[in-house]
């Protein structure tokens, strides 16, 4: 029987995923400490200069350097979808335990409040907090991370109604445990590896509404760089520079696709009776 | 029959008042004074109360909520402070370019994921199931406003195929006009096909492990006829679902991709109205979205207890 490293190391997925996500991670670890040049720093002079040894990736069409835009955009990236996923995890995971543990009419209504979250998608939440409050990161986390815990009541609540009606359980209840004990005791940590594989995905889907919301101009503001505003400048100047529209864009990508493949491989692991189905 | 979609419409109907009420403490309680957000910090108190008579603000939230409600009812949406003309003409004009902008990019997803995805299920674990399965991948990945971007450096910047932007009308030449819709429509439905592809193809290869398969393949059925005939009409429950899902997101992904291509859509509208403070048009047009969302999704649980007769058993 090989064990869950053994099983993680020979998991494709699971390896590039990891391999990728950790890079999104060490690029905005680093940023904090060293860029190769200050990403704020403007310099008409330098405008739209191709890759160098001092410029990476070149210049933007403020004489900033790509690379280290690149670098400190994970930053927003990273920031968005921890904040946004944590308070989807946390309340989407408190709704979704409530709603198995009480049944009955409670199940019912925060499940059909659940349902209709879904009526908002994070860029409509978002147009709506900024026609009140106007743009910002802040306005983003929160309109994403409304977005997020219908989802994560919805996949809580399934789960753990599955745990409820286990053998375990009912031994619990016969020794007379209540319902929130089994609850922390029992059914949260056997439905832990089901919200890390939906956190890790929903943190891919965070990073895509980020940059949306960016690109739009409704989510992180100047001069903090990020990787969704880098697109929007670079659209005006395709004919000039087509290559400032491709490096942000590929680093979206890379870190979703990042994230996903964790999120599969990770189910794999934590399921893989499911992975052999698959 | 009945009894399931008397239950559905109640659904829906609680659904879409709920979403009415969000909308409105959201966009009309929450900011305040309305009429100050209008006219800016620099109107004058004379100004801003005279403004504030004039489009009723000076009543109950209660009563204001109603008016609206009974407004949308009957089509009368209220004047656009920044137009100066009705809401409900605004919107209609604008959506005469984001509808067929959501049909034809949601129809190019069904077409393609449907293709790639029985075509995968069909090879399972051969070159062409991991190849297109390797390919939904990075299709997930990529933002469709990128994807955009990178259709127009292609096809408008290189090849010169399609114009970068813009958007002729459909009074002066509908082929011009379906052809400025072209680009967008593929660059949503490349990323929503990429997901439709994987759950289509995870859909088909559950129903080929069923019994009545390995019935239909032991009385020789071919396996065209096992795919066409037998798989695919049971594995439609969860692509359907998952449809009706990804309209959402195709209705969200337009507001994106038309302001990549400069088309003067519903989403252009929202945003020039944010730009004007024109809260009046960005209620409704919220309220129109939203509300699209959630019929789509109506309309999605009556398909599928078509496709499933089990479903409404079960459901009743």
């Amino acid at each position: 029987m090989m064990s869950l490293r053994q099983r993680a190391l020979g998991h494709p997925s699971f390896v590039i995923g990891a391999v990728l996500s950790a890079l999104l991670v060490l690029a905005a670890l680093l940023s904090l400490v060293w860029t190769p040049q200050s990403p704020y720093e403007i310099d008409m002079a330098l405008r739209l200069q191709p890759p160098d040894a001092s410029h990476w990736l070149g210049t933007d069409p403020y004489g900033r350097d790509i690379a280290s835009l690149l670098l400190v955009g994970a930053r927003a990236s990273i920031a968005v979808g921890v904040i946004a996923v944590g308070i989807g995890l946390l309340a989407g995971t408190a709704l979704g335990l409530l709603a198995s543990a009480c049944r009955g009419w409670t199940e019912e209504v925060i499940m059909r409040v659940a349902d209709f979250g879904f009526a908002f998608p994070a860029i409509l939440s978002a147009i709506m907090l900024t026609a009140v409050f106007g743009p910002g990161m802040v306005i983003a986390i929160v309109a994403i991370g409304i977005y997020n815990i219908p989802t994560f009541a919805r996949i809580t609540r399934a789960s753990a109604n599955q745990i409820w009606g286990r053998e375990y359980v009912l031994a619990a209840r016969a020794a007379g445990k209540g319902a929130w004990r089994i609850t922390i005791e029992h059914v949260l940590p056997n439905i832990a590896s089901v919200l890390i594989v939906q956190a890790t995905i929903r943190f891919a889907i965070a990073i895509l509404a980020e940059a949306a919301l960016s690109y739009l101009g409704l989510g992180t503001q100047p001069p903090q760089p990020s990787w969704g505003r880098m697109l929007a400048e670079a659209q005006t100047l395709l004919f000039q520079a087509p290559m400032l529209a491709v490096y942000p864009g590929v680093a979206i990508a890379l870190a979703v696709l990042g994230l996903n493949l964790l999120g599969d491989g990770l189910r794999d692991l934590f399921d893989p009776k499911l992975a052999r189905r698959r | 029959m009945a009894l399931f979609l008397v239950k559905r419409l109640i659904t829906l109907l609680a659904t879409l008042a709920g979403t009415s009420v969000v909308v409105f403490v959201v966009l009309e309680v929450l900011p305040g004074n309305a009429a100050q957000i209008l006219m800016g910090p620099d109107a004058s108190p004379e100004a801003v109360a005279a403004l504030a008579t004039k489009l009723g603000l000076d009543q109950p939230a209660l009563t204001r909520y109603f008016h609206w409600i009974a407004g949308l009812l009957t089509g009368d949406l209220g004047l656009s402070y920044a137009y100066s003309s009705p809401v409900s003409e605004l919107v209609l004009e604008r959506l005469a370019l984001t509808v067929p902008l959501a049909v034809l990019a949601m129809s190019l997803t069904i077409v393609l994921a449907l293709s790639a995805g029985i075509y995968a299920a069909a090879r399972h674990n051969k070159l062409g199931d991991v190849g297109l399965m390797g390919l939904s991948q990075i299709g997930i990945a990529i933002p469709n406003f990128w994807f955009a971007i990178l259709l127009i450096l292609l096809f408008s910047v290189q090849l010169k195929w399609f114009s970068a932007g813009g958007f002729p009308g459909w009074e002066e030449d509908w082929v011009d006009a379906l052809r400025a819709l072209i680009l967008p429509a593929l660059s949503l439905a490349v990323v929503q096909a990429a997901i439709l592809a994987r759950i289509t193809r995870s859909a088909v290869l559950e129903v080929l492990r069923e019994d009545f398969v390995r019935t239909a393949r032991a009385k020789g059925a071919s396996q065209r006829r096992v795919l066409w005939g037998h798989v695919l009409r049971n594995a439609m429950v969860p692509v359907v679902t998952v449809m009706g899902l990804q309209f959402a997101e195709l209705l969200a992904g337009t507001i994106v991709v038309e302001s990549v291509f400069y088309l003067p859509g519903l989403g252009r509208l929202i945003f020039q109205s944010i730009a004007n403070r024109d809260l009046i048009v960005v209620r409704n047009c919220v309220m129109l979205l939203a509300a699209m969302v959630v019929i789509v999704n109506f309309l999605v649980d009556l398909l599928y207890a078509a496709i499933d007769p089990r479903v409404k058993a079960s459901d009743i």
